[in-house]
């Protein structure tokens, strides 16, 4: 789950890192306000998608008058679609270099690791391709942990004026307890900047909390499944894991990969999917009737293709999720079911009488729905 | 032969007593895997489906005797303790089918294992099975006959349609690992790679990747380097997934520009790793390498 900018910001200060001074905003006024107090702010558009800089979501403004005009700008827009509620007004400060610091876990080592570089204010992804050998990566053994000389040899490779090494320790250890404290993802600062009164300041901040984990942090569960559309949170809320792609064809499958696998076959066959609906194990009639549901009644499906893999699956119960599906929406589009599971011929004959066929190739019921979709 | 798991093996249930864990328990025995005894912490003197339960490992190795692994169906949150408990007794391979545990504690779990010399299967797995000989996991087994193709994968169901595929083929599978759905897991494909180089059953191997991470990736990079090899075909899945999404296991999910599906296709490719576009076409390439 990942966290607003400014909640990031909060959690960095508790730990002792430095920020610009800040105050949240959701109207033109309150902005303007802040302006009279700050002078030459910058206002942040609060939204969890990244890219936020390059979509305009970040604008300077120079008295109050220019703040208000801006935030109004600013506030309700929709940033790759997700809408700006709320301003991060900030100081504007002076800076003379930016560096990357960044803390997540490594898969292949199955370490803590940080990742810093001289070069700030760069994506990660971009610095990565461009320049990897401008980032350093080092890990932490998580039964170890922090240990200074990383401040030390981060501070040398990122070239900060030695006379500010202690600030980098300082900054490397907050990020290693957040980490651990939080059950985070990533920590990462980007920029964190060198300010013209030699201070070592977060200008951006981002935390992303394993989802896992957020049962050990009641406080954060309560903000779990912001930024996600109407039927995100929907599917969410029925226990699916769902994401919206750009297709037309609905995708239902049980497993992760098998649904994955499923997308990729219709793209494949030349379909383009809709969305990933993973409804995971033990699939019976409720819940196969409710993800046809949340499918059917989307606009951009066209089509559905449900594909179960049962190993102890009933057939018969899909089969009669489905038609339930279809005669509580009432929506009549092209469906293509495959099953494999026990009692299947059952299965089949239940939906063979509404004029459903099913297939017990992945194959042949992909073609079909590809098929479907082009209006064959 | 087959890898990491025998008819000979000797077996622990632990949380045994769920619902879970004793159906399972009850697939398992039916398969001819060896369980001598099962864990649910106050549930001691019961009984599932014939297996004695006891609130301890210690129990049951001073009961039993060593014990060579575990399988594991405790909750999330008291998963970790339940992993702690199988290594502090000298299980040597220890299977944990439970998904949602938190990052931070499957990092230290598998870290103190690993330290320990023992394998750590998952987390998020549907587990091992060498089929006709025994199963520790939760696949369905008909759709495994036995043959000489080792299958590791990061995927469950997606897993057993390529078994299907290859049964359809007269292919059979010499052992199947579930590397598990999580960013971190206790096995990697290049490990599981050896056993399997070394396995005199397994002439062939299948890799079933994702996106996430660059597991695909490091493992073509060591396979390059292979002077002796045996043929591996690979399929990954997540082609049409977007980034920044985390598409239902918590490692596919492509972040911080890692783990898409082109650089671990282009990786294999480049190291002699046929990738089939749809699980139908697996077979098809195992017959041409």
């Amino acid at each position: 789950m990942k966290l607003f900018e400014y909640e990031s910001k909060e959690i960095a200060r508790r730990y002792g890192v430095q920020t610009p001074r800040g105050v949240v905003v959701s109207s033109p006024e309150e902005a303007a306000k802040v302006a009279e107090e700050f002078g030459s702010v910058v206002l942040k558009s609060q939204v969890l998608v990244g890219g936020r800089g390059l979509a305009g979501g970040i604008l300077k403004a120079e008295n109050p008058g220019d703040a208000y005009e801006k935030a109004r700008e600013l506030l309700g827009k929709v940033i790759k679609g997700e809408r700006v509620e709320k301003l991060l007004v900030e100081e504007k400060i002076c800076i003379s270099r930016e560096y990357y610091v960044s803390i997540t876990v490594d898969r292949a080592t199955r370490q803590i690791t940080y990742l810093v570089s001289s070069m700030g204010g760069v994506e990660i992804e971009e610095l990565a391709r461009k320049y990897p050998e401008k980032i350093r990566r080092m890990s932490v053994d998580p039964s170890i942990g922090y240990s200074p000389y990383m401040g030390r040899e981060a501070a040398v490779f990122m070239e900060v004026p030695w006379s500010l090494s202690n600030q980098v320790d300082q900054v490397l250890s907050a990020m290693y307890k957040i980490m651990v404290d939080y059950d985070a993802e990533l920590v990462e600062f980007n920029p964190l900047a060198l300010t013209c009164d030699n201070r070592l300041v977060a200008l951006d901040a981002k935390i992303i909390i394993d989802d896992n984990s957020l049962f050990k942090h009641p406080e954060l569960q309560a903000l779990y499944g912001r930024g996600l559309t109407a039927y995100e949170k929907k599917a969410k809320e029925l226990g699916f894991n769902y994401v919206e792609l750009d297709g037309d064809i609905g995708v239902i499958s049980n497993g992760a990969g098998l649904t994955m696998a499923t997308m990729d076959a219709i793209l494949y066959y030349g379909g383009r999917p809709a969305n990933f609906l993973d409804i995971g194990g033990g699939a019976g009639r409720e819940r196969v009737k409710e993800a046809v549901k949340l499918l059917l009644t989307h606009p951009k499906v066209k089509t559905l293709l449900v594909n179960i893999f049962g190993g102890i699956t009933r057939c018969d119960e899909v089969a009669h999720g489905v038609l339930e599906a279809l005669t509580e929406t009432g929506v009549s589009k092209p469906v293509v079911v495959r099953m494999l599971g026990t009692n299947e011929e059952e299965g089949r004959r239940i939906l063979a009488e509404k004029g459903i066929i099913v297939y017990s190739e992945m194959d042949e019921a992909v073609k079909k729905i590809v098929e479907y979709s082009r209006g064959g | 032969m087959g890898i990491l798991l025998t008819r000979r093996t000797r077996v622990i249930v632990q949380g045994i007593t769920g619902r879970e864990g004793s159906f399972h328990t009850k697939l398992m025995l039916e398969y001819g895997t060896r369980i001598i005894a099962g864990t649910s912490p106050g549930k001691k003197g019961q009984t599932v489906h014939g297996v004695p339960v006891y609130n301890t490992v210690g129990e049951i190795v001073r009961e039993h005797g060593e014990v060579d692994a575990s399988i594991i169906f405790v909750p999330a949150r008291f998963a970790p303790d339940a992993v702690y408990e199988a290594v502090d007794n000298g299980v040597k391979l220890v299977v944990v089918i439970t998904e949602g545990i938190p990052l931070h504690d499957e990092l230290r779990f598998i870290n103190y294992a690993r330290r320990k010399g023992v394998v750590v299967v998952g987390p998020n797995t549907p587990g091992l099975m060498t089929p006709g000989e025994a199963k520790l996991g939760i696949m369905p087994s008909h759709v495994f006959a036995p043959g000489g193709i080792g299958i590791v994968s990061r995927s469950g169901t997606l897993t057993y349609e390529v078994a299907r595929e290859l049964s359809k083929h007269g292919l059979g599978v010499s052992t199947v690992v579930g590397l598990g759905g999580d960013p971190v897991t206790g096995l990697d494909f290049i490990e599981v790679y050896k056993m399997f180089s070394e396995d005199s059953l397994t002439k062939a191997v299948v890799v079933i990747g994702e996106i996430g991470g660059d597991a695909e990736e490091r493992f073509s990079k060591y396979y390059a380097s292979l002077p002796v090899k045996k043929p591996v075909v690979a399929y990954i899945a997540g082609r049409t997934a977007p980034p920044g999404k985390r598409m239902g296991h918590a490692g596919a999910i492509i972040s911080m520009g890692i783990g898409d599906y082109s650089s671990k296709r282009r990786a294999l490719e480049e190291a002699g790793v046929p990738v089939a576009e749809t699980p139908s076409q697996i077979p098809f390439l195992l017959g041409e390498s």
